[in-house]
């Protein structure tokens, strides 16, 4: 796989600086040099995906309200201006608007606030490889953002909240889902960026795809055979997917969650079906695009889409409930408060 | 138990004879001599030996991986229900070759395993173990890697069939480099961490093991599972095990989700609730 993709990636280079004899080995007429690249295939003929990716950004999920319908920065300038106009909002207000300007005027996201200080362990920003995007927001459309939560919803949200205020510290059993290492809500469908380790592995062997996130080495292992979903008795933390080939994009189609995994906080339905599309645009980068229809859950469906860009290495174990210390000293902590 | 053990080389030797047989009728050009020709496994499209499919070992090894009689299960309210079948082991001839004080340490394992299995911790499984606990993994196998993802934990590893490459760190389910050898695919597994045991029984090991693999195609529906075993700290010398692996055949056979954390809280957070669960089974 390396090599084949530093091959590719040679041709890129080759082509960048000198177009005529950047000829793909196949093709008999010369080709420009953003085409030089072909699809690569597994023996089976299908695209192939397969390969260590990042799926890293500093997009934000939502758009941020002061740019309206702006799906897209014209360029890097562009962002960083947005940036500095921005008005100021709460406590964060315009004195917060060089730092917003900063940020958007660093590519590598050195200045991504995140909940963890990663470049403490040398996993800050720029040692993280992000696909270049002018996108405002992941979630696409003119509103840019995941949209309201129906009636229902949005009582189950305030009782578990509710919930939540009075029990938390009960029982590992009262935690939230991504503290207990059940699931760490990014690993989806549809796959989220996080705050770090947003690395993830495919790999294709006959009539699978095989996803495997560091986060929290959740794996999802998708047939592609022609299958039909399994039963609705069963109900996987990260739900029933089924894939196929639509021309060169994977399309997958997953039903039947658990009815606690969560997607941005709040927890599909019954009623929820996510379509994912992961298309292999060059080289380097697989576009990943995705629908969330769950009527019970948001108003109406949305969709989203953020690109996934190759990086060297491995995926490393995340042996997160195997290490989560953090489980016993926060319930024995609020133990040891009760007695005082 | 030498004759039991022979009963079971018998089976394998039926399990050959039937696949050559396959052999020999499809290609009549080769005319194997019986005792010797090996199955030849179907292909992927890229020439490799196709070891895709859902797999899962059927035997009672993840209790004990030394041939062992039938005993009374560890929590004695689940009766008939949860206690030891006997099983013929799995160890090329039997015996695990511990030091002695190695030996105490598996005893003392045994006796406290209710507390120690890692198993009950819903803790990945390692390697071996991973494989023959019972619950089926996938192969998904690509060129350069192969993909294999357990139903237990959701543990899962990816081979490198490349050039080998080294470990950053020592974990639960180790770094795989594979290799193919003739139908075998051979992965060298290093960096196991020494938290995780080899069954029930508290067959262990220390951060020194060293597994060697070996996956090979012996029907269409079979492979034989060889592992090798290398930990100066815990052994007196490598041993062995060896088992066939059984592909599920249902036709929607498929690795479901097994996130087993919830099932293991209780065991290991229990003690720390504020208000304190009635009964032991709920």
């Amino acid at each position: 796989m390396r090599r084949h993709l530093l091959s590719s990636t040679i041709v890129l280079v080759a082509g960048s600086l000198a177009p005529l004899s950047a000829q793909a080995p196949v093709t008999a007429k010369p080709a420009p040099a953003a085409k030089a690249w072909t699809m690569p295939r597994t023996p089976d003929g299908k695209p192939d995906l397969q390969g260590v990716y990042s799926n890293a950004t500093t997009v934000p999920v939502a758009r941020p309200a002061y740019l309206g319908a702006k799906e897209f920065y014209t360029d890097e300038a562009d962002k960083v201006a947005s940036a500095a106009a921005a008005p100021g909002r709460g406590g964060r207000g315009a004195a917060a608007a060089p730092a917003r300007a900063a940020a958007a005027a660093d590519p590598e996201g050195a200045g991504l606030a995140v909940h963890y200080d990663t470049s403490q362990f040398g996993l800050g920003g720029p040692t993280v490889k992000r696909a270049a995007s002018l996108r405002t927001s992941i979630i696409t459309g003119p509103e840019g953002r995941v949209p309201a939560l129906t009636p229902e919803a949005a009582k189950a949200a305030a009782d578990r909240r509710a919930f939540q205020q009075e029990h938390q510290w009960d029982s590992a059993q009262t935690r939230p889902i991504a503290e207990r290492c059940i699931t760490w809500g990014f690993e989806g469908p549809p796959m989220m960026p996080v705050g770090y380790n947003s690395t993830l592995q495919i790999v294709q062997g006959q009539g699978y795809v095989g996803i495997v996130q560091e986060m929290i080495h959740d794996t999802r292992v998708i047939p592609t055979d022609g299958r039909a979903h399994g039963p609705a008795s069963i109900r996987p933390w990260m739900g029933d997917s089924v894939g196929h080939w639509e021309g060169d994009t994977l399309v997958v189609e997953t039903v039947n969650f658990e009815p606690r995994t969560p997607f941005q906080q709040n927890p599909f339905s019954d009623a929820a079906k996510v379509t994912e599309r992961f298309t292999r645009v060059d080289a380097d980068t697989v576009q990943y695009q995705f629908t969330v229809d769950d009527a019970k859950t948001w108003v109406k469906p949305f969709s989203g889409e953020y690109n996934m860009v190759h990086i060297d290495g491995a995926v490393y174990e995340y042996a997160c409930h195997e290490g989560n210390y953090g489980m016993a000293n926060n319930l024995s902590g609020a133990r040891a408060t009760e007695k005082k | 138990m030498q004759i039991q053990l022979g009963k079971a080389q018998g089976r394998l030797g039926n399990w050959l004879l039937v696949a050559m047989a396959g052999t020999a009728l499809l290609s009549l050009s080769v005319i194997p001599s019986p005792a010797q020709a090996p199955y030849k496994a179907p292909k992927t499209k890229d020439g490799k030996p196709n070891l895709n499919g859902i797999w899962q070992a059927m035997n009672e090894a993840n209790w004990d991986i030394r041939p062992h009689g039938a005993s009374q299960g560890p929590v004695y309210s689940l009766g008939a229900a949860y206690s030891v079948p006997a099983g013929l082991g799995v160890v090329e001839g039997g015996e695990i070759p511990y030091k002695p004080e190695a030996a105490a340490k598996q005893k003392q394992n045994y006796t406290d395993r209710l507390k120690l299995d890692p198993e009950i911790k819903c803790y990945m499984g390692g390697v071996p173990r991973s494989t023959y606990m019972p619950y089926p993994f996938q192969i998904i196998q690509g060129a350069s890697n192969i993909m294999i993802a357990y139903e237990f934990a959701g543990a899962v590893r990816v081979v490198n069939m490349g050039a080998p490459t080294k470990a950053p760190a020592d974990s639960w389910m180790g770094w795989s480099n594979g290799k193919w050898e003739g139908d075998s695919l051979v992965i060298d597994v290093t960096s196991l961490n020494d938290q995780t045991w080899f069954d029930r029984a508290g067959n262990w090991h220390s951060d020194a093991l060293h597994v060697v693999e070996r996956y090979t195609p012996i029907g269409p529906d079979a492979l034989q599972y060889e592992a090798t075993i290398d930990d100066p700290k815990v052994f007196t010398r490598q041993w062995k095990i060896s088992m066939p692996l059984y592909r599920r055949l249902e036709k929607n056979a498929q690795l479901l989700e097994y996130k087993c954390v919830e099932f293991s809280e209780e065991v290991l957070y229990g003690h720390l609730r504020k208000q304190p669960l009635k009964g032991d089974s709920k």
